[in-house]
């Protein structure tokens, strides 16, 4: 058994693409609906933290450090073998779903903070003195501006949510990374392993560059 | 009682330190009043307080047009009828000048675009840039943007006008031309309150000036009589200071 038979055999290849291919669907699936999840949660979360009343900030503050601080591999596996005890039975899905929501809104929540606070004070006082409410104040004045800043962490983010997506392959979820493991064992090759690690270099090579772009790009200011 | 500013024992703390010391003071409709002073007299302080921007004690009592200045629903319609203009003029750096003259009509007013566009380009036009409507504020000089701030302000059609420091960010060239906005604005019956360390100007505009010095008012009077007769030797040691270099 040479090199190429083992790691990048052709016909073992192509026989699992068809698998792997249906494992990047749900990838892609898991990914997407996390990340849109996490960006309307850490929205909700930021502007809460900084303008709600205070016990309330402390609970988001509170929240916010939990999600951030605890590993999602413990996160997933304690939603999908723990919550059935107390009678909350996820699917693998949603098991996936929620745990990297859960924790993509902490870190979300935390780049928007940092974006609505970069904002000048006097952008805030000119909105006030024109009696604008606090409403438009944000959609119409600071969120606009804020967008601009945070828009290359928040790409980050989501490549740091497409990655962790490969963490559901450990609740059963028929995954890009859990196809090809089973693919793997199917055909005593590792060639299918292979397979699925090019293929999240070629999803997430792209959004890596986009945001190396990005950082130059804002970086330099207006 | 039908002053259109009252304001009665303004004061105000940042912690220990106080920097008003409790503040009468009545403005008429339609007059001019400039506020002068030292830096750190707390002149910049007392205008913002009177759209509230700064919070004060609540023994102090502002009202403006008779609506008492606290925190609620009524300080929205306090706001919407006191413009203000910034030293560092604090415009939306992401919209147009032509948007930023109207999102507040649209807003708060509710107009519509058509209204909101017709009345700022002629509110543009008054101030003196109706060409450059479409620019981003970042491609217009410190005195045009000033300029933009002023239309942004009259766009509510407020009843008082606010001026904190309109010209000390300007490269002294600029500082005419905005000047110059503000003395067609004089007389035309909205009530300014001016902050300011142009003194040329006040002479020229103010039917009051106000004297500030270690957040009391000093003392206060027609421009002729306090630049030329000031009765408090702080205000003659001011002037000296600022006029005779």
């Amino acid at each position: 058994m040479d090199l190429f038979s083992t790691f990048f055999n052709m016909p073992v290849l192509l026989n699992s693409l068809p698998q792997l291919l249906s494992g990047l669907l749900v990838t892609v699936q898991i990914g997407i609906t996390s990340i849109i999840c996490g960006l309307i949660g850490g929205l909700f979360l930021a502007i809460t933290r900084l303008y709600a009343p205070t016990i309330i900030q402390v609970l988001v503050r509170g929240y916010i450090d939990i999600f951030r601080s605890i590993p999602l591999l413990v996160l997933l596996i304690v939603v999908y073998y723990a919550l059935p005890f107390v009678g909350i039975r996820l699917s693998p899905f949603l098991s996936a779903v929620t745990a990297l929501t859960l924790v993509s809104a902490a870190y979300t929540a935390e780049i928007f903070r940092a974006g609505i606070e970069a904002i000048p004070h006097g952008q805030f006082e000119a909105s006030a003195a024109l009696g604008l409410s606090n409403r438009h104040t944000m959609v119409d004045v600071i969120l606009p501006q804020a967008i601009r800043i945070v828009i290359p962490p928040l790409t980050n983010n989501c490549i740091n949510v497409m990655k962790d997506t490969a963490l559901a392959s450990v609740v059963a979820m028929p995954d890009l990374l859990k196809q090809a493991t089973q693919a793997q064992a199917l055909s005593a090759n590792p060639t299918p392993l292979i397979g699925a690690a090019l293929i999240y270099l070629i999803l997430l090579w792209p959004m890596v560059y986009v945001v190396a772009r990005l950082e130059k790009r804002y970086s330099r200011g207006r | 009682m039908s002053a259109q500013i009252n304001i009665h024992n303004l004061k105000k703390s940042y912690g220990e330190f106080q920097v008003l010391h409790g503040i009468d003071l009545e403005i008429a409709q339609g007059e001019v009043v400039c506020v002068i002073g030292p830096s750190g007299s707390g002149k910049s302080t007392l205008i913002r307080c009177i759209n509230r921007l700064e919070a004060f004690d609540d023994e102090s009592e502002i009202a403006v047009d008779g609506i008492a200045v606290v925190p609620g629903r009524a300080l929205a319609a306090v706001r919407a009828e006191v413009g203000m203009v910034f030293q560092s003029f604090n415009l939306f750096p992401h919209m147009t000048v032509l948007r930023n003259v109207m999102l507040a009509p649209m807003r708060v007013r509710h107009s519509s675009v058509k209204d909101a566009e017709a009345r700022a380009r002629v509110l543009l036009d008054r101030v003196g840039i109706s060409e450059q409507a479409d620019k981003y504020p970042e491609n217009l000089s410190g005195g045009q943007q000033q300029r933009v701030a002023i239309a942004r302000a009259l766009a509510m059609e407020p009843k008082v006008l606010l001026f904190d420091e309109p010209t000390s960010a300007l490269d002294p060239e600029m500082v005419g031309e905005v000047l110059d906005v503000m003395k067609k604005l004089a007389g035309t019956g909205v009530t300014m309150v001016i902050v300011t360390h142009e003194m040329g100007f006040a002479r020229q505009v103010a039917d009051r000036v106000i004297f500030m010095d270690g957040g009391n008012v000093i003392e206060a009077g027609p421009p002729a009589e306090i630049f030329d007769n000031p009765k408090e030797e702080r205000t003659r040691s001011f002037l000296h200071a600022v006029l005779d270099h």
